[in-house]
């Protein structure tokens, strides 16, 4: 049980502090936030169920008005905000990510995680964001869609990212991540 | 840890945080709901005035918390111009402002005490139901205090990182910011069972 909050407390607080940090660089010279790899990191590293509770928590955090997405940003002004839609997605999209990498059994663990962060946070992350985008500014969906599409490269490179690095993590500490390698 | 309420003190800290969540809720939905141009304009000259009411530091705190706004607004503007549209484009982007200002101005007016408070209060018919939303309760003083933490930790990592290479720091950071995000993690939860732990049902 304490272990259960301190890692969905500690989560919450880590994806608050890599909205913090100073941006970090892609070798390339693209920028990242690394918030949104945060929801993928949070899904494969703790599972669904605590992965979704974790996001659920930096929600709850963002909207009783602490400054905690990048930028500084916060209060209950993000969630009616044209973009909230993507910010309801974060405990979706790392409950789904976190049940895919515990159902699929798949090797290398790398392409397992990447896989499950693609369809957990990006496909949901996207899905839910553009919903919002579409209520918010009276635009199709498709055209909202488009809008969005501009983000999906480097977002996909998180993606590749986050499998790299739980990889790394479920080969040096097996006993911290949320899923078994067989 | 800072927070975003407002640098002065307002009348509307000592109104009851569940009234203005409900306010909040019903401006936003009548915002959503009422046709024409000319019902966001007269709703923008009243969140105006609101925000001038408790005087200059207080408004200049507010706008600047609407800046963030601009990008999607200035696209949004552009794209209904290039196609024709331009009074619906902006009755919807004033929408946007609206409701983001109001929210903000119950985010500014509301201590982090109360709305925790109100949170304790959503949660009580969920706890009443077998949910373990104790987990969550539990995890927000944790949060805050270790955010500033890990943000510590994660920015003495950046400056060995630059210590020690000519080249910027990459996403490889993130690896050890986990790490200690779990070392942390087993230490307090040591620390917790230590001091007698949580119960998961707690009222």
């Amino acid at each position: 049980m304490e272990k259960n909050v301190a890692q969905i407390a500690l989560f919450a607080a880590l994806i608050a502090a890599l909205g913090a940090i100073p941006q970090i660089t892609l070798g390339f010279g693209v920028p990242i936030t690394a918030q949104s790899m945060g929801v993928m990191l949070a899904g494969a590293v703790l599972g669904a169920k605590r992965g979704f509770l974790s996001m659920l928590l930096f929600l709850l955090l963002v909207a009783i008005g602490l400054p905690l997405l990048s930028g500084g940003r916060g209060g209950l002004g993000a969630f009616v905000a044209p973009t909230s839609g993507f910010l309801i997605a974060f405990p979706f999209g790392a409950w789904l990510t976190g049940l895919i990498v515990e159902k699929l059994q798949l090797r290398p663990v790398a392409l397992r995680v990447g896989l499950a962060s693609v369809v957990g946070g990006i496909g949901v992350l996207y899905l839910m964001g553009t919903i919002g985008l579409t209520l918010a500014l009276g635009k199709s969906f498709a055209e909202c869609a488009r809008l969005v599409l501009v983000f999906l490269p480097g977002d996909v490179i998180k993606a590749v990212l986050t499998g790299l690095l739980v990889a790394a993590l479920a080969k040096a500490r097996p006993q911290s991540v949320g899923f078994t390698v067989r | 840890m800072i927070s975003l309420t407002s640098p002065v003190r307002t009348r509307a800290q000592d109104w009851p945080a569940a009234a203005k969540l409900g306010a909040l809720l019903a401006a936003t939905t009548a915002l959503f709901l009422l046709p024409g141009l000319w019902v966001q304009i007269a709703a923008l000259a009243a969140v105006l005035g609101l925000y001038t009411l408790p005087g200059r530091v207080f408004l200049r705190h507010g706008l600047a918390q609407l800046r963030v706004l601009w990008p999607i607004v200035l696209v949004l503007l552009v794209w209904h111009a290039l196609t024709g549209d331009l009074p619906d484009a902006l009755r919807i982007a004033l929408r946007i402002v609206n409701a983001v200002a109001l929210a903000n101005l119950v985010t500014m007016t509301t201590t982090l005490s109360d709305l925790t408070e109100v949170v304790h209060r959503i949660f009580a018919p969920l706890r009443r139901a077998g949910l373990p939303v104790a987990v969550i309760e539990a995890g927000i003083p944790l949060v805050i205090r270790f955010t500033p933490t890990l943000i510590q930790k994660g920015r003495a990592l950046h400056q060995a990182w630059r210590a020690r290479s000519s080249r910027r720091a990459n996403w490889r950071i993130v690896l050890p910011m986990t790490l200690l995000a779990l070392d942390d993690a087993d230490h307090l939860a040591e620390a917790l069972r230590a001091r007698g732990g949580i119960s998961p049902f707690e009222d």
